[in-house]
Formats: structure tokens, sequence, C-alpha cells
């Protein structure tokens, strides 16, 4: 099944993003600033940020993949703080997670050029002007199924049980001394309290598959998602990435 | 007049009449109160109920006739009349009752309440009890500033701190800062200045005002209330964002007008401010606001510490939160900090804390008598305001007045719309011209600027009363105008309302996730935001903070598993005050159950192969469980609040319907562990409600211990083949794990069980279990019919077990 994704840039033709990425990142290494800024302009455009954003971010990704081209998720680690999240898996892998991309393709990949990790980053930016109440939807719909990717992991279009589960108890997993019954009997009463708003009246024989992205949208239609997944991208902190090394 | 007739007969009878005069006419005025409502609902005419009810005088009117003839006599008085001694507290909960039995007449009256907000209306009761005091030739009290500062405003303040939405309020803390500060400023100099320019005009005739006591009038009425933003906007129900920036600028911005006060005050004799008392101003805002926040936080840190330990002695568990709260202020007041801020951070650093260590129980006796004491201080202090209106000494000058009016509403419409336009660059939620407008309008002035206002010396400001009527002025016309037409504006411009959704579990779960993903982000692209900033403090406050402010394993308890725990609890309440019945707890008429939300593949396997480990592992998680039920048992003691079981009974209902609830939970579980095919069609929720519905079932006497007896309910109002169905399904479902796969299952080994009784002994059978823990396994299985007997007949930890348990599983 092919995930429609809401994203507002437009697909490539490349089957391998890396192949035309690779020459332009070695050709802005080396050929100095002015090459490399008309680079980021093109990524500019088709990515949202603006030059500044997409300079702090290459930086970073430079830091990050000790000046190599392509980022693994072993790069990941050197992220100290990551190590505390208690989702670090499935954030390390959404950026792996083709789905991601903008592009149309499901699987995973293993090392993502500097455009994919952009692109991940472009779900988490703040919108650049004054949105219209069809724009604030598309976003929504954009950030929602990026949070929906993130739980369906084998990409069957529903959250299952399984998944679920295996999501609360990621969530939980920094508390020692929790039962497994625990996160159990959370998941299922978050499911149950799904399948009751979404579906409502159902016979004992049937069987609820999983959270749909329709029903996602529908239970988390009190959470401003819209204006809460937003990370300001500017003001990189410079000192972590010298003393990183 | 029964008024004037009653004067004489009090003033022949003895000279101290003042108090007791007082006190009747109060006691008259509250009769006609409590007749007020009634009228008002036969007839729209509240009035002519007002006016024309003086009958109930002659009752008290006889009444003293025989107390002032007793004292003549003088032989030994059978009934002696000694007001004296009582007065004080008497006039007190006088006072108290009218205020209380005025927002009960208030709420009888929907009609009258769909149009007024409370808060205007107990002006104008304020203002006729003022004036009927006047009328008997008193003198009516006034709001004196140190009952209001000392008595009146901190349990407000204390409610709103203590229930402040953390959420919102930090997420907006820049927002509400900004206007809180520099839009207090900037209301402040804007109105004072530009008073004094009116003042200065030819033809006014009032040239000798300074520009300081003008900019001290301005800081004084430039000040948003929490009392009346509170008052008209819990009654309007505007959208979280709006309430929260509004209501918290009248909090902040208390250390603002603090700080401004006392500068212009005393420099208002000097009359010359130089550069560096601005500077020292600067810094005694600074002082006064941080050292506020500071000695709250250090009484509420202490409030927590406390609460660790007061397992044992629970009753006096809400009063520590009380006290310490209201040191706080005091504390604060001593070196006038601002006692406001000191409050609000002692509430919010003492809640989360509190409430893990203390009972629930006292967490509803907190939250309860937080919720009386702020709303009869609120009552108390408006019609404070009416009467104190009556009382006052009032100098009206129509040019200093409408002045004062117009130029404080110019100044907060232009000092929100500027700072919303530098906000605006800054916030991912832009507020619109419509937020601006409501917060704007929603800039009320309240009791706090009148008893700034009532504290001036009439030595150093001959002005006084002329400040205190353009004060009362400026507070009537915000409360009763702009309180008045909120509502129908919010309605006008569509303003979004607050959802009254309750939060659901998936919604927490999803916002962790967010929280949790976006820490992620920031982690990855280096950029140390708030979201990494409330990160490290969340880990800072688990790994340090809690372990010493709250005690036993629930500090190590993650915030989702709390607001499961306290999901559970209301929907337990829900379902008994729900009566039990057919009414299901959702809203929505669902049934879905646990077996529909179970992966097919694993039903589809019915063969119930329980590998050995399997089993081992739910008779672990059974024992572990059970052994807490049991640890909590002991810590059990006579301080404890439940001493009669009977008397408890309704709270005893409802935690053992918890308990089956769980128990249910438990079963499902099991049954989904061990791939056990479908149950009968029944859903959990159906079920619950139908054990639910059977209250005399479960609060059977604990004294048949041992007796291998089964007490027979057969006043259950239970129809038989639905009880039997009940234990039917809670029969296949505990089968597999105690009779190793025998799909008769426990219950369905006795013969012919009576309907009721079968409903017991299904929970009996858990609760036998969680006693029997220590005893051979077999009987944790339940082969032995002898033992199992037994088993169901021992009524188990019944009524003592139950202080703390909503929050536990």
């Amino acid at each position: 099944m092919v995930i429609r994704t809401d994203s507002p840039v437009a697909a490539a033709a490349s089957p391998t993003p890396r192949d035309i990425l690779c020459p332009i990142l070695s050709l802005a290494n080396n050929m100095g600033a002015s090459q490399s800024e008309h680079e980021f302009k093109d990524l500019a455009e088709r990515t949202g940020f603006s030059l500044d954003q997409i300079k702090n971010l290459h930086q970073r990704f430079k830091w990050l993949t000790n000046h190599q081209e392509t980022l693994r998720q072993e790069d990941f680690e050197k992220v100290s703080h990551l190590s505390l999240n208690p989702i670090k898996g499935q954030i390390v892998k959404a950026f792996f997670d083709k789905r991601n991309f903008g592009k149309h393709e499901v699987g995973l990949v293993e090392e993502i050029g500097f455009e994919e990790f952009l692109m991940v980053m472009s779900h988490f930016k703040l919108p650049n002007k004054k949105l219209t109440d069809e724009d604030t939807e598309d976003v929504r719909t954009e950030k929602l199924r990026f949070l929906f990717n993130m739980h369906d992991t084998d990409n069957d279009g529903t959250i299952t049980l399984e998944e679920y589960r295996h999501l609360v108890e990621k969530l939980l997993s920094t508390c020692e001394t929790l039962e497994q019954d625990t996160s159990l009997a959370i998941a299922d009463a978050a499911m149950l309290e799904v399948a009751r708003i979404t579906v409502g009246h159902m016979e004992p024989h049937e069987v609820y598959e999983g959270i749909t992205f329709e029903q996602f949208q529908q239970i988390l239609k009190g959470v401003q998602i819209e204006t809460k997944m937003n990370v300001r991208f500017l003001q990189m902190d410079t000192t972590t990435m010298r003393c990183g090394k | 007049m029964a008024c004037r007739h009653l004067t004489h007969l009090a003033c022949g009878w003895n000279g101290e009449v003042g108090r007791r005069l007082v006190t009747v006419t109060l006691l008259a005025v509250f009769l006609v109160g409590t007749v007020l409502p009634l009228g008002a609902a036969s007839s729209p005419e509240i009035t002519v109920g007002l006016n024309g009810d003086r009958t109930p005088h002659q009752p008290n009117n006889d009444h003293d006739d025989h107390a002032s003839h007793n004292t003549t006599k003088k032989a030994f008085p059978v009934l002696s009349f000694d007001f004296e001694r009582i007065g004080m507290p008497f006039e007190i909960s006088l006072w108290v009752l009218l205020a209380s039995l005025m927002k009960l007449g208030f709420h009888l009256t929907p009609r009258l309440s769909g149009i007024v907000p409370e808060s205007c209306l107990l002006i104008v009761v304020g203002l006729l009890v003022g004036g009927l005091i006047k009328v008997v030739g008193q003198k009516p009290p006034v709001l004196e500033s140190n009952l209001f500062f000392l008595c009146l405003l901190p349990p407000i303040i204390l409610d709103a701190g203590y229930f402040l939405p953390i959420r919102p309020f930090t997420e907006n803390m820049g927002t509400i800062l900004i206007f809180a500060v520099v839009g207090t400023l900037w209301n402040a100099f804007f109105v004072g200045g530009a008073l004094y320019g009116i003042c200065q005009l030819e033809g006014v005739h009032l040239k000798n005002y300074d520009l300081l006591s003008c900019l001290l009038f301005g800081s004084i009425i430039s000040a948003v209330d929490p009392v009346a933003v509170l008052a008209v906007f819990e009654e309007i129900h505007i959208n979280e964002l709006l309430h929260i920036l509004v209501f918290g600028e009248s909090l902040l911005n208390d250390a603002v007008t603090v700080v401004l006060y006392h500068l212009f005050e005393e420099f208002a004799g000097v009359g010359t401010v130089t550069m560096v008392d601005v500077l020292l101003g600067i810094v005694c805002f600074l002082v006064v606001s941080l050292g506020g926040i500071l000695v709250g936080a250090i009484y509420g840190i202490l409030a927590a510490f406390t609460s660790r330990f007061t397992s044992h002695t629970r009753v006096i568990e809400p009063l520590f939160v009380f006290l310490y709260s209201y040191m706080a202020y005091l504390s604060a007041e001593v070196f006038h900090l601002s006692g406001i801020m000191a409050l609000i951070a002692c509430g919010v650093v003492m809640r989360p804390y509190v409430e893990a260590n203390i009972s629930h129980k006292s967490h509803t006796t907190i939250k309860y008598f937080l919720k009386m004491w702020s709303s009869v201080s609120e009552t108390l202090i408006f019609i404070f305001l009416g009467v104190s209106t009556v009382a006052g000494d009032h100098n009206w000058n129509w040019t200093f007045v409408t002045s004062t009016v117009l130029l404080s509403l110019v100044a907060r419409v232009l000092g929100v719309v500027g700072l919303t336009f530098v906000i605006n660059k800054f916030r991912i939620v832009k507020l619109t011209t419509k937020d601006q407008f409501i917060i704007a309008y929603g800039g009320l002035r309240g009791a706090i600027a009148f008893s700034l206002g009532y504290l001036l010396d009439k030595v150093h400001f001959p002005m006084r009363d002329m400040f205190l009527t353009a004060i009362i002025t400026v507070i009537f016309f915000t409360v009763f105008v702009q309180g008045m037409t909120i509502r129908p504006l919010v309605d006008l411009l569509a303003v979004k309302k607050k959802q009254e959704t309750k939060r659901s579990i998936n919604e927490e779960i999803h916002t962790q996730f967010l929280d949790h993903l976006l820490t992620g982000i920031e982690d990855i692209c280096g950029h140390y935001g708030h979201h990494h900033w409330k990160d490290k403090m969340n880990r800072f406050n688990k790994k340090y903070v809690k372990k010493c402010l709250i005690a036993g394993e629930r500090s190590k308890e993650p915030q989702l598993i709390a607001f499961y725990h306290k999901m559970e609890m209301k929907h337990a309440i829900e379902l008994v005050e729900s009566g039990g019945n057919v009414k299901l707890p959702s809203a929505l008429p669902s049934t879905v159950s646990m077996q529909n939300i179970q992966p097919k593949k694993l039903q589809e396997r019915a063969l119930p192969q329980i590998p050995k480990g399997r089993e081992e592992e739910i008779r672990k998680i059974l024992r572990t469980n059970l052994q807490k039920t049991r640890q909590r048992l002991q810590s059990y003691n006579r301080h404890t609040l439940v001493v009669d079981p009977y008397e408890d009974g309704w709270n005893e209902v409802l935690l053992k319907r918890k308990k089956v609830i769980e128990l249910e939970k438990k079963i499902n579980q099991m049954s989904n562990y061990l791939t056990v095919p479908a149950g009968p069609p029944e859903s959990p929720t159906l079920a619950r409600a139908r054990l639910s519905s059977d209250p005399q079932a479960w609060s059977m006497k604990p004294d048949s211990d041992g007796v291998p007896a089964i007490k027979v309910d057969l006043a259950s109002p239970q129809s038989p083949p639905d009880s039997v169905n009940i234990t039917d399904e809670f029969g296949k479902r505990s089968g597999p794990p105690a009779g190793g796969g025998e799909e008769g299952g426990l219950v369905m080994k006795r013969p012919h069980p009576p309907p009721s009784l079968s409903v017991t002994a299904a929970t009996k059978e858990e609760k036998g279990g969680r006693r029997q823990q220590q005893q051979p396994e077999e009987d944790e299985e339940g082969r032995d019919p002898q033992r199992l007997m037994r088993c169901l007949s021992d009524p188990g930890p019944s009524a003592e077990e139950e202080e703390d348990e909503p929050f536990l599983p």
C-alpha cells in the first residue's frame, strides 16, 4: 500500500536520493560558500526552510556524520541526551523511514543524506506565513501522518494493538519498577477507548483491527498538533557542536 | 416601620446598641434574602420581594421584648441576654451566612443568572444592605484593607494557584508576563500622566494635584483584578488560552502593583524622584516578585515534605496545605513582597508532591475546602464592595471620574493592541483581533484596587475620597458594563469556547509521545529550546526531588500511570453515581469490549496450551499484586478516617466496584495471555454496570471469618438470568488459570447457586484469593472444593483496606 504523503514538497524523480545529494554535498564541501549557497537555496525552496535554518541544520548534520555525506543509525549515538529518551528508537527510525521523505515510497533505508534529513526535520518546522484554515488543516494532516507512521511500524495502515502496546511500553520504559501488566492495561484501555469513540457499536464476534489514520485523526481532535509539533530551528547551540568532537 | 421601632426598643434597653442593631438589620435583610429567590422564581420583579416583605421581623421583635423584660426584673434570670459576649463571631457568621444564602439564591434563579453575572448581583445586594444599615442610622462597615488582604483574598488566590493549569500557563508564560509587567506599567503611567494633564487644564480646579499622586492613582487603578476576572470568566466558559492569558496577567501583575504603589506612596511625600530612585524601583520589582516566588516555593517544598509523613494521621493532612500556604502569604507580606505570587508559587510547587502523598479523601477535602473558602470570600468581597460604596465618604468630581473611566479603557485597549503586535512576532499561535478584544475587554478592576485606595493615608493624600470614588466608579463600570456584556459579545464574536470533553487516555499518551519526540528532535539538531529544558527539569525532578518529597512507591510512578489511575477512579465514581444501572458510564452507548480489540490471530488459535513458564509468570503477577494489597492493609491504623464501615458505606461500595472492574480487567488480560476462546457476548462495561447495580452484595459483614457459609442476598434487584450470565463469564474467563483450562470454571462447579450469590461469589473468589496468598498453591488454583468453599465464604479484606486504594491497581 502506498502512503499518501501530504508534504508540500514535490517529489524528486530520482530513485535513489543519495545519488544526487552526494555530489551536491561534496561540491558544497569543496567549492566554497557561493556554490553551497546556491544548493541551499534550492533546498530552501523545496523544504520551506529559511536559508539560515538550512545552514544551521547542515552544520549540525556535518557534526553528526563526522563530515561524511550520509547519516547512519550509529551516528545518533553521538547525541548524548537522546539516550535518555524513552522513544529514542522510534525517533531514530523515523529518520530512516522512506515514508517520511515525501516520495511515496515505503520501507527503511540504511543511511540518509542531508536532503532526507531536512525532509524529516521539515515536519517540525514552523509555518512561514499566516495560514488559512485550509492550510492549517493540511499542516495538521501532514504532522499527524508523520506521527501515525511512527506508530504504524509495519505500514499496514493501522496501528494494531500490538503496536499500541509497544508504544505505551516504550513510553513507560524509563520507569524501572513498573510491572509489565500496567502498561498493557493502559494500552488496552486506550485501544478500547478508540474503538468506543470511533466505532461505537460492535458485535462480539467482530474484531477491531486497529486504528486507521482517519480514526487517529478523530481521537486527536482535541490536541492542537499543528501548533504543538513545532521546533524553532534557529539559534543552534554551537558550543556543543564544538565540544562534541 | 419595624426598624425604627426596634431602634427605640434597643435604645431604651441598652446603651450599646450599635453592634446589635447592625446585626438585627442584617438578620432582617437576610430573611428578605431568603425570600428573594422564591419571589424571583414566581415573578420577574425581584424588587417587589425585597421591598414588600417586612413581616419576618415580627418574631425577632417578640424575642427581644421578652429578653428585655427578663433582664429588668430582679428575680433570678431564667432567660438572660448577653449579646456582647457573642457579638463579634455572631456578626461574622451572619455576614458569611448572608453571603452564602445570596449565592444560593442566585443559583436558584437560572433566568437571572443567565443575564447578570453573580458579581454584579452581589454588589447590588451589598448596596441594598449598606443602604438598609444606613437607613437604620448606623454606619455600615467598610471593606477594611486588613480584612481584605489577610482574610478574604488568600483563599481565592490559593484556590487559583493550587488548581492553576500548569501546562497552558507555562506555555504562554512569555505573553502573560509581558501583559502583566509591561502592560500594567504602561497602564499606570498612561492613566497617571494623562490624568495629571487633565488636572492641569483650566477650569477643572484640580491644580493642586501633583504628578506623583496622579501616578499613584494610576498604579492603583491599572491592575487587572484576579477576583473580578475569575468571577466573570468562570461564567462565560471562554477557551483555555484566553482564560489563562487574562487570568495569568491578573495574578502576576500583583508584583508590579505592589512596587509601584509603595514607590509612589513613598515619593509622594518627598516630591522629587531621581534616576537612582527609578533604578531602585526596578531592583525592588525584581526583589518583590522573585522574593515572593522564592518564599512561596520554600513553603511549598516544606508542605510537600511534611505531607510525606502524614500517612498515619490522614485527618489533619489537608490542614498542612492550607497552613503552609497561608504562612507563605503572611511571610511574603511581612517583607512587602508579593503575597499573591508567594501563594501561587506555593500552590504550584506543592501540588504534585502533596497529591502523590495524601489520600484520596484528603485530596477531595482540600478541593472542597478551597472551593468553599474561595467562593465565600469572593461573595463577601463583592457584598462588602457594595456596602462600602454606601458607607464611604464620596467626593464626586465629574471631570476626574469620567476621565478616569475613559482613560483606563483607552489605556487598556492601546496597551493590549500594542503589546500583541510585538508578542505576535514571537508566538506560534497568533492572537487574533477577537482575542485582543476579549483580552482588553476582560481587564476588569476589582476589590484589590479599592483596598489599596482605602489604605491611603488621608493626611498625606487629602484627595483620598475622590480617588476612592473614582476607583469605585471604575470597578462598577468594569464589573457591571463589561462583565454583563462580555458574555453576549463572546457569543456574538463566536470566540472559541472551552472544550467540554474530558481528556482521554489516548490524548494523554500522544501528548506525552509528542513531548518526548520534540525533545528528541531538539536534541538531534542541537537546539536547546524549551522542550529540552522542560525535559531536563522533569528528569531532575524525577531523580532527586520526587524521592525526597514523595513517600514510597508512588515517587516513581510516571505521569501516564498516574493519569490512568485517576481515570480509572473517575470511571468508578461515575459508575456509582449513575446508580450502576444499565446506563453506561461513557457518553456513547457503546458495546465494544476487550474481545473486540484482541488480535484475530490469537482468537483463532483456540487451544489453551499454557506453557509452564507463562503460567508461572501469571502467578507471579498475581502474587505481587496480592502482596501489595496486603502491605497496604497493614499500614492501616486508628488514625485513619474510616471507623465505622457502615458509616462509610458509600465509599466502600464504590471501591469494591472498582475492584470488580480491576478483577475483570485482569481476567481479560489473562484470557489474552492464555489465548482463550472468546467468552459469551457480554461487554465488560455492561458486566460492570450489572455487577455494580447490586450494592448489598458487596457490603457484607466481616464476621463470618473461617466459617464455610455463603450469605445469600435475596434482596438483590438482579434478575436471575443476568447474574448467571455474569457468573458464566467470570467462570469461563478465570477458569483456565485456576482450573487448568476447564470450561466450567470455578463457580460453575457449585450446584445451583442462587442468582445474586453467584455474583458475590465471583468477587469473593477474588477477595478470598487475596487473603489466601500464603496458602499453598492448589488453593489459588481452587482445585479443592472444600478450600474453595472457604475461599468463597471468606469475606476477605473488607471495609478497612480502602483508604488509599483509588490510585493503585
